[in-house]
């Protein structure tokens, strides 16, 4: 018996397959230990929570289900609420997000854009000018706004002649991908008081926008990528027999960026499911979010640990199902256009 | 016949038509509160009677974190150098020295190259000396942060890279471990930071008896500084290291075959497949992938705020926690400072990544 020998090219050693499974079993064991923690802890009475670590169900403690009980009858709407508003925050920031950015990545990948350089600082000078007029002032915002888009369409037509350097794709994208590095702790308190002005605080709405732009950049990220790595024959092809680019769209990149927009799809999904920064900030009551009942379960009586690991519990749900239906298009799409260069 | 024209014109702009929801988002929700951040990062703000104003004070908010009463709290408390800083220090500069002459004799300079170095260098180069100077004393909420993305990512990548590495040998039940491996990545992260808190319990949490034989059992890590962060980014890593991997198992699992199979038939070592053909073909991958984690990183707030609320004292508190604290203090203008010196501190660090690593990496295979 040979332990430390392969018994043919490309297989292992029974000894070094051994230390594999060892090493990918131990890490389960990471992976599940603390979820395995929080689910029974959801089933234990606060004193079986506070008199020692106990274990095993039925052997170290008799299971309960009054934390259950409390979080769907006795919580009941309050608990159904924010669920609700999470899944439909998650789910329309998630499509906005992918179909903003999709389009976005495509256009940068096929077109040519070559904004001046003149024309972009005409407006950031105009449109602080209205940030100004509404802060320091207080001018209505609709007019400062629309006064501001007035002055630079005409700002821009009066400088068109002058000479000015251009930007190119490369730039455009840089400046989209980078907006994910802006903390978003910089932005909170401005659009905390955007929202106020606009009326639009503890809505849904207002999360939504807010999710839509912070995982824009990512979705234009990874599907940059992506695009880059579809051959372009078959949409010259079509652009010759005369279909439009909406259609060439449509009809023949977006099915062949199918697993990369799954993907990435999934993994904006869940950002915005577990997003807690910008919620606490946006939204009290009427919009709050499921990561903002798990923290309020931090009560002054001390954490409500069998009331927060229910909610955990039911978080993780819809994740884990949602990730092995689309399970076979994870490795694939994710990175995919990266790792064709 | 007016759809048609409309279609016709539609079709003639359809390049900005494309771009234009996410550049008029990214404006709305991006650039304008960053304005009006810089904006409030210069003035101060106070609740009075009936309401609240709004007065402007220059660069009073940054002088008082850099200089100020507010200095130990987001640079730290100085003291002398130990052994370890000196040799942060030393490697630091070490890797800084390379890195230029690299860029002189190689690279191919240019003016941007140039002056984007004469900022990220000497911006790297102090922030090795402050982690250094303020390591014996307390460190601060910017060292923390560094601390947070460094050893968090380092951890993580290596992990996650290395599961994924067994993960695509030839072994069986790789479906099982691929899903298992990425649950935690759906745990919100206030979700991750009560359950390590209820894990981490000296008293009753399921470790608790294991410390205890280990003569542990009085063991308080939350109120050791150092105890603490190594917990908080333990939490971290648990949750991040399903992104490295799923990635990195992708990148593994697409490298040219043939390529590694001739080389096993030629008797080359695994290390040796490994140093020569795996890892050149995942390189560009790994690059990215440190990116994406080193961006998210710098943004750490949730893990500490429930873990340890910053303690003890102010040792665990990350930057955006930091900014987090002064906002509810009603410090807006202190918060929006700390919030540009972050954005300021992340985007050098971020913006030299991608120029000194990520590119040439990506430009090395094609």
């Amino acid at each position: 018996m040979r332990m430390f020998e392969p018994k043919a090219l490309g297989t292992m050693a029974p000894a070094t397959k051994l230390v594999v499974y060892g090493i990918l079993g131990l890490w389960t064991l990471i992976v599940l230990f603390p979820l395995y923690w929080v689910l029974i802890t959801s089933f234990k009475l606060p004193i079986h929570v506070f008199d020692g670590p106990n274990y095993l169900p039925f052997i170290d403690f008799l299971p309960s289900l009054h934390a259950w009980r409390y979080i769907f009858l006795d919580l009941g709407r309050d608990t159904f609420r924010p669920y609700g508003n999470s899944l439909i925050v998650a789910a329309t920031s998630t499509a906005l997000a992918v179909t903003a950015g999709t389009l976005a990545a495509y256009a940068l990948s096929r077109i040519e854009f070559r904004p001046r350089l003149l024309s972009i600082g005409v407006f950031l000078l105009v449109m602080s000018a209205a940030i100004f007029a509404v802060a320091h002032s207080g001018a209505d915002w609709r007019i400062a706004a629309a006064s501001g888009v007035a002055l630079f369409v005409l700002a821009a037509r009066a400088t068109r002649r002058l000479p000015s350097p251009q930007l190119g794709n490369a730039e455009i994208l840089f400046w989209m991908i980078s907006q994910r590095i802006l903390p978003p702790v910089v932005a909170v308190v401005p659009i905390y008081v955007m929202l106020q002005q606009v009326g639009l605080l503890d809505t849904r709405s207002a999360l939504v926008l807010t999710y839509t732009t912070v995982n824009l950049p990512i979705v234009v990220w990874l599907m940059y990528d992506f695009f880059i790595s579809i051959p372009r024959e078959l949409e010259e092809s079509a652009a010759i027999d005369g279909a439009s680019r909406f259609r060439i769209f449509r009809e023949i990149v977006l099915p062949l960026a199918k697993p990369g927009l799954v993907a990435t799809a999934l993994l904006v999904f869940i950002l915005a499911w577990n997003e807690y920064l910008l919620a606490l900030f946006l939204s009290t009551v009427k919009a709050q979010t499921i990561p903002l009942l798990v923290a309020a379960q931090n009560a002054t009586r001390g954490p409500q640990w069998w009331y927060m690991s229910v909610l955990i519990t039911i978080m993780i749900l819809p994740v884990i199902v949602l990730t092995i239906v689309l399970q076979r298009f994870i490795a694939k799409g994710l990175l995919l256009g990266a790792l064709k260069g | 016949m007016k759809t048609a024209r409309l279609a016709e014109w539609m079709d003639r702009h359809s390049g900005p038509m494309f771009v234009l929801p996410a550049v008029l988002l990214i404006l709305a929700f991006s650039i304008f509160p960053l304005v009006i951040s810089a904006w409030l990062a210069l003035s101060q703000f106070r609740l009075g009677i009936g309401g609240y104003e709004i007065r402007f004070v220059g660069l009073l908010n940054f002088k008082k974190l850099l200089t100020g009463s507010q200095q130990f709290h987001f640079l730290g408390t100085f003291a002398e150098i130990p052994l370890l800083g000196w040799l942060i220090v030393a490697l630091v500069f070490g890797a800084l020295a390379v890195a230029a002459r690299r860029y002189a004799t190689f690279g191919r300079a240019s003016v941007i190259g140039v002056a984007g170095r004469l900022i990220s260098f000497p911006l790297i180069g102090a922030l090795a000396v402050l982690f250094a100077t303020t390591l014996g004393g307390q460190i601060g909420s910017l060292s923390t942060t560094l601390f947070y993305v460094i050893v968090g990512v380092t951890l993580q990548f290596l992990v996650g890279t290395g599961l994924a590495f067994l993960c695509a040998q030839n072994i069986r039940g790789r479906s099982f471990f691929r899903l298992v491996f990425f649950v935690p990545l759906m745990v919100t992260p206030v979700g991750t930071a009560y359950t390590f808190r209820m894990l981490a319990d000296t008293t009753v949490g399921p470790f608790a008896p294991i410390l205890r034989g280990l003569g542990l059992g009085n063991f308080a890590w939350a109120s050791d500084p150092w105890t603490a962060r190594l917990v908080i980014v333990l939490g971290d890593s648990w949750q991040w290291i399903p992104f490295i991997f799923i990635v990195m198992l992708a990148a593994f699992e697409s490298q040219p075959r043939d390529q590694v199979e001739a080389a096993q038939v030629d008797g080359a070592s695994t290390f040796q497949i490994f140093r020569d053909i795996t890892w050149p073909s995942v390189a560009p991958v790994a690059a990215t992938v440190v990116l994406i984690r080193v961006i998210e990183a710098f943004k750490i707030v949730d893990l500490p705020n429930v873990l340890t609320n910053g303690g003890p004292g102010i040792a665990t508190e990350s930057l955006t926690l930091h900014a987090f604290i002064e906002w509810r203090a009603l410090n807006l203008g202190g918060s929006a400072a700390i919030a540009y010196l972050l954005l300021f501190v992340a985007t050098v660090l971020c913006v030299s990544f991608v120029n000194m690593v990520v590119v040439p990496m990506r430009r090395s295979r094609q």
